[in-house]
Parts: structure tokens; sequence; C-alpha cells
């Protein structure tokens, strides 16, 4: 197989294996009378020398797996032994022996005593120093070279130990044997040594590599990629100067990856690529150069590979699914060249002897000819021989199964592309390896692959791409005369997205028509002739065979030759009418087409459906291209599909007779339009796919009565009225009245609804009462009914007042009956019926903002109307709390008062506290007023509303004082005043009283005094005051100060007592 | 000089595809059609950049052997992809960008045409002159 040739060579490839925590050693056991590959005598002059090619194929090999950089000999030996001399000469034997089949190699000899004992520190040891020193000489070794390893237990450190030192004499070999290659060079020239040049160099790098120095290896593979390219280049070595080019870039590349420089790579793959882009070698064999552009590919594509899974990131457009892309392509174009190159007639037979057999069996050199092997000259000495070499590579050709090759090249690059998110290019391989199916005839295959990419093609409205891929999964669908696929593809080849000419178009069209009529199609154009054979005795036999012969297709994903739109006339149809749509069909062929049923079906859990048959005219069931032709359906809704919507769920079209094949093309309507007359313009016409059944138009009247705004909790009443005009009576009337469901779940709580007003309800009662049968209607009656809210929260409410009933009609001759029903909604607002305002004012009638402990104040409240409508105060009570005392009996002053919109009725309580301890504020009680809508009707249920009643401060004062004096006094007539200072708390206090004269005023009395009041007790002080003037007069003011209460001051005291007095003039 | 040139909608599907006559058309399409690929990551990357401070010119989408694929994306998100031969090294990216300006000023010139339903399949005689304009003149 002249592709194995051109693979890599093993040794090219090959790395040494070991885990990452050991040095990188490969080893072997071998006998110790082992025969290593001789050494040639060295070359003391190149002057006569001339090269025969540029790299020897065994030579990796030899210095990977032959020539070893160390020998070890492994003896048996403890430095106790009783035979020392005995052992120690058959040690030095076998070392000699090992030197000899070495001679000439610069291999190092090193040995390695295997010891029962554990060693003694260094140095302890007398004997083993003296006779290690001793076996040294024997065998010829440095001190350096000879090792012990005791069988003892910490064997893996012992072993470690032993390869790290190994380790350091191979490199040391490799070093020298670098030196040794580098030595030759001063010998060479240029004109008869240029092979020399590429193949030291080359070896130079391998050494390093070996050696482990890979940066070396990659500066000196660099230099040997160079050279090749230097290389005086004819037909005849053009493969030798491209395989060792191929090998050298392989290595540069791997070198790159490994040191984790991956552009580097990249760039010496496309120098590579582009310096033997061109070169093609011989004609006649130029799918050999193809091959070989095929191979570097793919083999980049692996080093990238490898690479990404030690580590490295590729990116979208720089990932290794483009070198196998394109080795694929390679792979394709040597196919293409072979076909051509390789297209022998049968007659022609392998040449005997075989030109491509050597006498070894292998090649002497790397890309060269085997029947021309070491001849440099570029004349060609025997061009006959010449010509059966080339005849037998093409002959071997021939026989390679290229179609494998591709698509093994093409699925490793669909694996790439599939993990750098390059779906389209994905898709775009797969349809070539279905291509490649195709022409390597399995079409199953082939098939399985175009039908699963056609989707991406479709749905981006690629349709030339789409119209390829149809054209070559028809051939594979009438190649293995699979029917459904062969219509499937073909109806979608006929459609408005298939971009074949119109003469393509025809011939499908004839061959789906044929295969309807249930005869065998023409075979498709461009086919493989014994192919064709084969598939039309299929479709021969299938034709013959009877069974199901009905096809359902479903269009629903695909574009079909026939379009199709569906509407109904509406968006909604009333139960007692009939539902209409219609549908419209077109064709996209490019011949009329005869089609033998359409079937629609729908929704509904009962499918519909309806179908229309031959019976109707035979020109209607013919679709002429281009033009859209409309078929009108209507139907009798059913009652239980009222509310519902109906939706058309598919549109099947029989083409094809029962007698012949028939195909139901089923177009479902996930989503569609509609459309109008005659002759209409296909694009205009959308798709109403669904429609709502809806109840019957009522026929009756709903009328509400009330008088809004409700007021809060009141028994608020509504009346309904009812009339029927229907011509039947309506059966089984049924009211919903209450608050509109969906609407705040706190009105729900805050709302009640009754039939019954003249107890007020409480909390328990629903917010919507349901289905309150209220009897049969006939024509013209008319019906009324009181319903009852009570709204417990202000603000608006909508409520619902639905009316449903039952009735018989007749709709196109069919009696149905139907439930009809009307509904009403109102929104009524509700606001509190009056404003309640309470305030604590002193005896004085001054604003309070708290009270004194046991000293009266006045508690007023202000009823103010807020209703539209009159409202009556039924009465009001005061419910004091027990903090609280009346000073007096405590009696409703509103009682029965009407109130308009905008008045108010006010009352007025005298209270005390009691002296409190607590100095946040003391519990009033509560004002109850009970009222109701000002009516004539004596039933309306009164409305008890509570309001509770502020908080008061209460505080303690040490002194209370009061005056007790006329209300008026009189120019020069004597005002006697007395001033009564009580002790309020349990104390002895010294009180200093003064009084302040005033203008107005002369007066008798203590005008300033000390005195001490005992707890509990009271002082009066009395005074005379004579008025001079007449007028609102300010008082001769009273100063109290305490001793122990600094606080009290003489403002506070203003509080208790009157600063002024009206004083009369006297009557004279 | 450019060997095709296409325009692609905001939802991917071709409104424009022209190529050399010399060369298999189906294998252009190809071309654009995976273009679409590094064309959707390079917008997703541009993601929320300002709209006006947007490059709209793409760049290399991907070189392939033969060919160079180029890239242009407008606001409204249509798409021009140009591919132009690899060994036509005469071409900058300079000459790139205002040959795809040029294809931007006219497309908008068809917008322009109240006549023309944005996202039809476009037919205009002074598109194909100006597309002709930029595409390799084959003798």
């Amino acid at each position: 197989d002249p592709s194995d040739s051109l693979d890599f060579p093993v040794e090219l490839c090959c790395r040494p294996w070991r885990s990452a925590d050991r040095v990188p050693i490969s080893f072997k056991v071998l006998p110790g009378d082992h025969e290593y590959p001789k050494c040639r005598t060295k070359r003391t002059s190149y002057e006569w020398y001339i090269p025969k090619g540029i790299l020897k194929t065994g030579w990796m090999n030899k210095h990977l797996n032959l020539v070893p950089a160390l020998v070890v000999v492994f003896y048996e030996l403890d430095w106790d032994e009783p035979q020392w001399k005995e052992k120690q000469l058959e040690c030095a034997t076998r070392v000699e022996i090992v030197r000899q089949s070495l001679q000439g190699r610069n291999t190092k000899v090193a040995v390695v005593l295997i010891q029962k004992k554990t060693p003694l520190p260094p140095g302890e040891d007398v004997i083993a120093s003296e006779r290690a020193a001793a076996l040294c000489n024997a065998c010829d070794l440095s001190g350096k070279s000879l090792f012990v390893l005791p069988h003892t237990d910490h064997l893996v450190g012992y072993i470690i130990r032993l390869e790290n030192a190994f380790y350091e004499h191979a490199q040391t070999y490799y070093y020298t044997e670098i030196r040794r290659v580098k030595s030759h060079k001063e010998f060479l020239n240029k004109t008869t040594h240029q092979l020399l040049f590429v193949r030291h160099q080359f070896k130079i790098a391998f050494f390093s590599e070996l050696k482990q120095d890979t940066q070396n290896a990659l500066k000196n593979y660099r230099t040997a990629y160079n050279l090749v390219h230097e290389l005086r280049a004819h037909e005849t070595n053009m493969l030798e100067i491209k395989t060792m080019a191929g090998f050298i870039n392989y290595k540069i590349c791997r070198l790159c990856f490994q040191h984790n420089t991956p552009l580097d790579a990249i760039a010496q793959f496309r120098k590579h690529i582009d310096l033997c882009k061109k070169k093609i070698g011989s004609a006649e064999l130029a799918f050999e150069h193809a091959a070989w552009m095929s191979k570097q590919f793919q083999a980049f594509g692996d080093l990238f590979d490898e690479a990404i899974k030690l580590g490295l990131t590729a990116i979208q457009t720089q990932n290794p699914g483009f070198y196998y892309q394109q080795a694929a392509y390679y792979a394709q174009e040597r196919k293409q060249l072979a076909s051509v190159l390789c297209n022998h007639d049968s007659s022609v037979t392998y040449p005997n002897p075989d030109p491509l057999e050597t006498q070894t069996g292998v090649l002497d050199f790397y890309g060269q000819r085997p029947w021309r092997q070491g001849i440099l000259s570029f004349d060609l000495s025997d061009p006959e021989k010449e010509k059966m070499g080339i005849l037998s590579l093409q002959l071997k050709e021939k026989n390679v199964l290229h179609s494998e090759l591709i698509i093994t090249l093409l699925s490793n690059a669909v694996a790439q592309f599939k993990k750098y998110k390059c779906p389209r290019m994905k898709s775009h391989l797969m349809v070539q390896m279905g291509e490649e199916y195709y022409y390597a005839k399995d079409y199953a295959k082939a098939l399985k692959l175009l039908d699963y990419v056609m989707c991406e093609y479709r749905s981006e409205g690629w349709w030339t791409l789409l119209t390829s891929i149809l054209t070559t999964a028809l051939k594979c669908s009438y190649l293995m005369a699979q029917l459904k696929n062969y219509i499937t593809y073909s109806l979608e080849l006929l459609g408005r997205a298939s971009t074949l000419k119109e003469d393509q178009k025809s011939r499908i069209e004839k061959n789906l028509i044929k295969v309807l009529m249930n005869e065998s199609p023409d075979p498709e154009p461009d086919c493989d002739s014994a192919a064709v054979k084969a598939s039309q005795k299929l479709w021969a036999d299938r034709v013959s065979l009877a069974g199901s012969n009905i096809f359902t297709i479903e269009v629903q994903d695909f574009i079909p030759f026939v379009q199709c739109k569906a509407k109904f006339l509406a968006p909604s149809f009333h139960v007692d009418v009939p539902v209409q749509f219609d549908v419209y069909l077109r064709a996209d062929c490019p011949h009329p087409i005869r089609f033998s049923k359409l079937c629609i079906s729908f929704s509904n859990q009962v499918p519909v459906f309806l179908t229309i048959c031959n019976s109707h005219h035979k020109e209607t069931m013919c679709l002429v291209p281009g033009k859209t032709r409309k078929f009108s359906f209507k139907f009798v809704a059913k009652t239980e599909d009222v509310g519902k919507k109906i939706e058309i769920t598919s549109v099947d079209l029989i083409l094809g007779s029962e007698s012949g094949r028939s195909l139901q093309a089923a177009r479902s309507f996930k989503r569609r339009p509609k459309l109008p007359d005659n002759e209409v313009h296909w694009d205009t016409l959308t798709i109403q796919a669904s429609t709502m059944i809806i109840s019957r138009v009522p026929n009756i009247s709903v009328q509400l009565r009330h008088e809004p705004p409700a007021l809060t909790n009141e028994m608020y009443c509504l009346i309904v009225t009812v009339q029927s005009h229907e011509e039947t009576v309506a059966k089984d009337v049924k009211l919903t009245a209450g608050l509109k469901p969906g609407q705040d779940a706190n009105l729900t709580q805050k709302t009640q609804v009754t039939l019954h007003g003249t107890d007020a309800c409480d909390d328990s009662f629903p917010a919507l009462l349901p289905d309150i049968p209220v009897g049969d209607l006939q024509p013209g009656e008319k019906l009324e009914k009181p319903i009852y809210i009570r709204c417990g929260t202000v603000g608006a409410r909508m409520f619902l007042f639905y009316i449903s009933y039952l009735i018989n009609t007749v709709v196109e001759g069919k009696e149905i009956l139907c439930r009809c029903h009307r509904d009403e909604t109102v929104t009524i607002d509700t606001v509190f019926p009056f404003d309640v305002t309470v305030k604590f004012v002193s005896t004085k009638l001054e604003h309070l903002d708290r009270v004194f402990a046991d000293i009266p104040f006045l508690l007023m409240t202000d009823i103010l109307s807020a209703s539209p409508w009159p409202l009556t105060i039924v009465t009001s009570q005061l419910q004091l709390s027990a903090s609280m005392t009346p000073v007096d009996q405590l009696e409703s002053y509103v009682e029965n008062v009407v109130l308009q919109t905008g008045e108010s009725a006010s009352e007025c309580f005298c209270l005390r506290c009691p002296p409190v301890t607590n100095a946040s504020g003391v519990a009033t009680g509560c004002y109850i007023i009970s009222w109701k809508r000002s009516s004539p009707v004596e039933s309306v249920p009164v409305v008890n509303t509570v309001i509770t009643l502020p908080h008061v401060i209460v505080e303690s004062i040490p002194l209370h004082v009061s005056a007790d004096l006329p209300s008026f006094g009189r120019v020069r007539e004597s005002l006697p005043v007395r001033y009564h200072l009580q002790n309020k708390t349990n104390l002895v206090q010294d009180v200093e009283v003064s009084v302040e004269p005033s203008d107005a005023f002369m007066f008798s009395g203590l005008k300033q005094i000390r005195l001490r009041i005992l707890p509990g007790t009271q002082q009066e002080m009395l005074y005379n005051f004579y008025p001079l003037m007449a007028g609102y007069q300010q008082l001769p003011s009273l100063h109290v100060n305490l001793m122990r209460f600094p606080n009290f001051t003489n403002q506070l005291l203003r509080r208790f007592i009157p600063t002024h007095i009206f004083v009369k003039k006297t009557l004279l | 000089m450019a060997v095709c040139i296409a325009v692609i909608a905001k939802e991917n599907y071709p409104l424009y595809i022209r190529s050399v006559p010399t060369e298999n058309e189906l294998k252009f399409h190809y071309t654009v059609h995976t273009s679409l690929d590094v064309v959707d990551e390079k917008i997703s990357a541009m993601g929320k950049a300002l709209v006006d401070q947007r490059e709209l010119y793409l760049g290399l989408l991907y070189p392939t052997e033969d060919y160079k694929v180029y890239g242009y994306v407008t606001n409204s998100k249509v798409k021009f992809v140009m591919v132009v031969d690899s060994s036509n090294t005469a071409l900058r990216d300079n000459e790139i960008r205002s040959m795809f300006r040029k294809l931007h000023n006219s497309y908008t010139d068809i917008m322009c045409n109240p006549f023309y339903n944005p996202g039809d399949r476009i037919q205009s005689r002074a598109f194909d002159t100006m597309v002709n304009s930029m595409m390799m003149q084959v003798c």
C-alpha cells in the first residue's frame, strides 16, 4: 500500500514513556554476550566519498533501540566474598566481552554489584574501599562507573539513585556523539556533500533530542530544515527531499508545541506547506503529492490535538479541525487525481518482476524509489524501468480506499469543530462526509448524514445549499428505492425553496406522478450505472408489492410544493351561527397537480374532519401552478365548545388515488395566517388558524337602582330589575350578585352581601352570592330583586350582577339548547357617613394638651355629616374607661337629630380624672353613635359606629388654686374675691403669696404673706377688690411661690384663676 | 479583488451572493455560510460595547488554504462577507476596509429605495455594478 510509505516511521514519532518523576531512560535487558551492531571503520577522508541519499532508513532505529549509550553489567558480589579473586576475575571478563562487542563506539560501560548486605557508611568499610579500587583496576573502570545495589529494604531509593547516575552517563555519551558528528563538518564540501550537510545536521538534532536537550535539538532541526530546501531538487529526488522535509518539520512542530510556543509551530508548518505545496514531482504520480500533503496536515492536526490534551488552549479560528479539514481536501484531491491517472484498462497487469521489491525488502534511504536506489543522477538511465515503477505505483493507488481516508479525516475535523463552536462548519463537513459516502456507494449512511444536517440549512434559509443537499439525498433514496424519502425530497425540490431549474423540477414532478401512479420513476442523472441497475430492480419489486400504499408526510418541517393557508372568517363565532372558514392552496410545481381529498382537523377533543371529495366538481380538485385556490367550509359548533378556542390543527391533502399510491401531506398549523376573494395575492393572505366559540347574544335587560355612595357599614340597598325580551320562555334563570372576583383580597373580607336587609349582617356573610335561582321568565316578564351590601371600609368596589338562563333556538335547521348570559358591573364608592372630632378643654374652655389630676375638665365631641344623604343620629353614648369619672350625669344631647350634608352636632361632657402614676396617658373610653340613613322606610337598620376617644396625659400639681369671684364688678363697689389654695401633696408646703396691685383696682387683704399648708388641707385668702375703672380690666395678680416646687410657675397658676374681670359702670 | 461577495441578513440567510463565474459557486456558498460561525462569535464577543464606538469591520474571519475571508457587520446586524484569493497579497487591510465601506454605502442606497422590502433578496442593478467593480475580473 503506497500510503504506508508516506506514513511517518515509528522511530520518528516515538517518545520515551516514563512517569514524570523518573528520568527518561529506555532500558533493555540483554545477555552479557549480546552482539551490538558493528561499528563501521571511521572514515579518515571524505574526499572520494559520495553519499547515496540523505538519511538511511535504519539509522534512527539503530540509535534508538540497538546502540546503547551505556551498558551496565550487573554482577552479584559482596565485599566480604570469600572467593574474591575468582569473582573479581569473572567480572572483569564479562566487562571485557561487552567492551569487545562495542569496539569502536563511545558507549560507556558501568558495573553494578548486587549485594546482599547493607553497606556501611562510606569510609568505614576499609575492605570495601580496597576491593572496590581493585575491581575498578581489574575491569579498567573509573571509580564513577562502579555502583553497588544492596538487595535490602530501600530498593526503590537505590534504583532511583542508580537511574540518575546512568542518565548522566548517557547524556555524556550523546554529548560525545554530537561532537563526533560535528567534527565531520570540516571535511565536507558544498558541491559533492550537500546531502551530508542535511544528514549530519539531522543526526546532531536527533542526538540532542536523545540527550533531552530540546532547545538545541530544535535549533539543529531548524538548520537541517533550511538545508533540505537548499538541496538541488529534481523530479527524481523530489520525493526524498519532501520526505525528509516532512520528517524534520514534524520534529520542529512537535518541539515547538512541547516548548509551549504553538505560534512558532503554526508558523513553521505554514512555511513548510508554502515551500512544498508546489513541489509536485512526477506529474504521473501527482496523487502521491496530494497524499503527502494530506499526511502533513493530518500529522500537524494530531500534534495540535495532542498539545491541547496536554493543556494548550485552542480558539475557534485556530484549532486542529482546520488541519484535518485540509488533510481531507488533499485526500479528495488525491482521489480525484488517482481516478484520472490510475484509470488503466483492466487488461493492464502488474509488472513482473515487481519494481517496488528491493533485495532487503526495505529501502536504504528514506524517500527513494525502490527501482533506482542510491542513484543520484537526474537523468533516467533506464526509462523502461522507470515506466514500470510508475505503473506499479499507479496500480497500487487504484486499490486505495480513498473514501475511507477522506471520511476519517472529515470526522476528525467534525469532532474538533464541534468543540470550538463552529456549528456551520460542522454541518458543512457532515455534508461532505455524506457526499463521500454517496461516492463510496454507502447510500444509507450518506442519507442519514444528509438528512441530519438538512434542517440546519433549511432553518437558516440557504436554499442553494439546501437544494444541493436534497439533490444528493434524492439520488440516495432513488438508488435505495426508499419510497417515503424519495417522495419527501421530491416534494421539497419542487417547492419554492428549491433553486432547481424548471426542467429539473419538471423531471422530478413527472417522476413523482409516476410514483403516485405506482410506477417506477426514471433514474436520477449522474448516478453510477451499476447502482442504477440494482435500484431499478428494487423499484420493480416495490411496485409489484401490494401493501400499505398510503404515506403520511408531515410537511410542517420543510417547504413543500403546495402551500397552504387557512383562515376563519372571524376571530369568534356565536354558537347559534355556523362557523365559516376558508382554506387556500397554491402549487409551486411546474405542472398542474390533481388531488383526491382535502381533510381539515380541529383541536377540540372530538376532532371534526371535514373532507371534500371527488363528489365536488373535478376541476376544483386540480391545482394550477401559481394560482391560488380557495375552498370555503362551514359547520355548526357544539354547545359544549362555548367559551373554547377552536384551532385548525392540520390540513391534509391527499394526492393520488385509492387505487394507485396515495400521499397524504399533512400540514399542521401551530401558528399560521388568513384571506379574501377569487383571485387573491398569496402573500397578502394572512392565516387565522383559530377562532373562539362564544355564547349566543342574550335578549334580556338588566337594570340596577340604588343611591350611591354607600356609607361605611350601612346595609346598602340595590335593586336589580331583569326583564326578558325573548320570544320563548327563559328557563332556569339564575342571578349571581356580589363583589366582582379578582379585586383586592381585603375587599372580600370587608364586604358582605345578603338578600335580607332588615338585619345587620356580620362578617360571616359572603362577598358574592352565586347562582341565586330566580325561576323562569315568561316573554316580557319583569323581575325585581333587592340586594343588600355592607361595606366595612371606604373606597371603590366593583360589583357584578350576572344573569344566566337557558333557551331553545334553531341553527341551520338544528334545534339547540343554549345558555345565554348577561352581566352588569357597577362601581360603588363607600364613604364615611360623618367625621367626629374630639377635644379636651379646661373649664375656662381653653384648649388642654394635658389635664390635671382631680381637676375637672371638659370633653367636647363634634359630629360633622359627610354623607350626601340626610343622616339621623338615633342616639349617642359616652362609655368612659375606669380611670375617668363623670362630674355630672352623662346624657345624649343629639338624640334624633337629623343632619344634612355639612351640618354638625356637638356635645360636651364634664369629666375628672383621679391622679395616676402612669405618665404616658390614660384611656378616655369610647363614643358610640347610633345612626341611620334618613329614610321614610322604618325598617332601615340602625348602625352603631364606635369612636375610640384619644388618650390623655394626666399631670399632678402640688398646689391647686381656685378663685371665687362674682361674674362682674362695678366701679367703686367692693368686689370680694376668695382664693382657695389647696395642697395636693402629702407634704407640708411653705407658700409665699403676694398680690401685685393693678391700676384699675384698689384692694384690701394680705399683700404679701408666707404661710404653711398641711397635706390635703386648703387655705383661704380673702381680698376685697375695689374697681376704679369700667371695662375689661386686669385684676391685681396673685403670685404664689412654692419653696419645694420651684417649677410651679405663675403661668401655670393663670390656668386656674381669672386674670381679668369686666367692670360695669355704676348705675347713677 | 474579491472572488466572492455576499450580503447576509440579520437572521443569517443570504440576501445576495456573487462569486467569480470560473469557480464552483456552491463552494463559495459554503465558505460564506461557514464563516458565519466566526461572525456570530465575534458579534457576541463585542457584546455590549457602545453602539457608536463599535468597529463594524470584523477583520479576517479565517484563512483557508486558498482563500481569505473577511467580515463586516452593520449596526442592524446585516453582514457583509468578502472572499479574497490567498495568493492576492496586494490587498491590504485598508483596502478591504474601504471596499466594505463602499459596499455598505451601496447597501444603504438600496435600503433607501421605497420599493425595497427589508429582508428581501437584493436585486439591484446599481448594487450589481458596484459589486462587479470589486470582483476579480476574469478575462
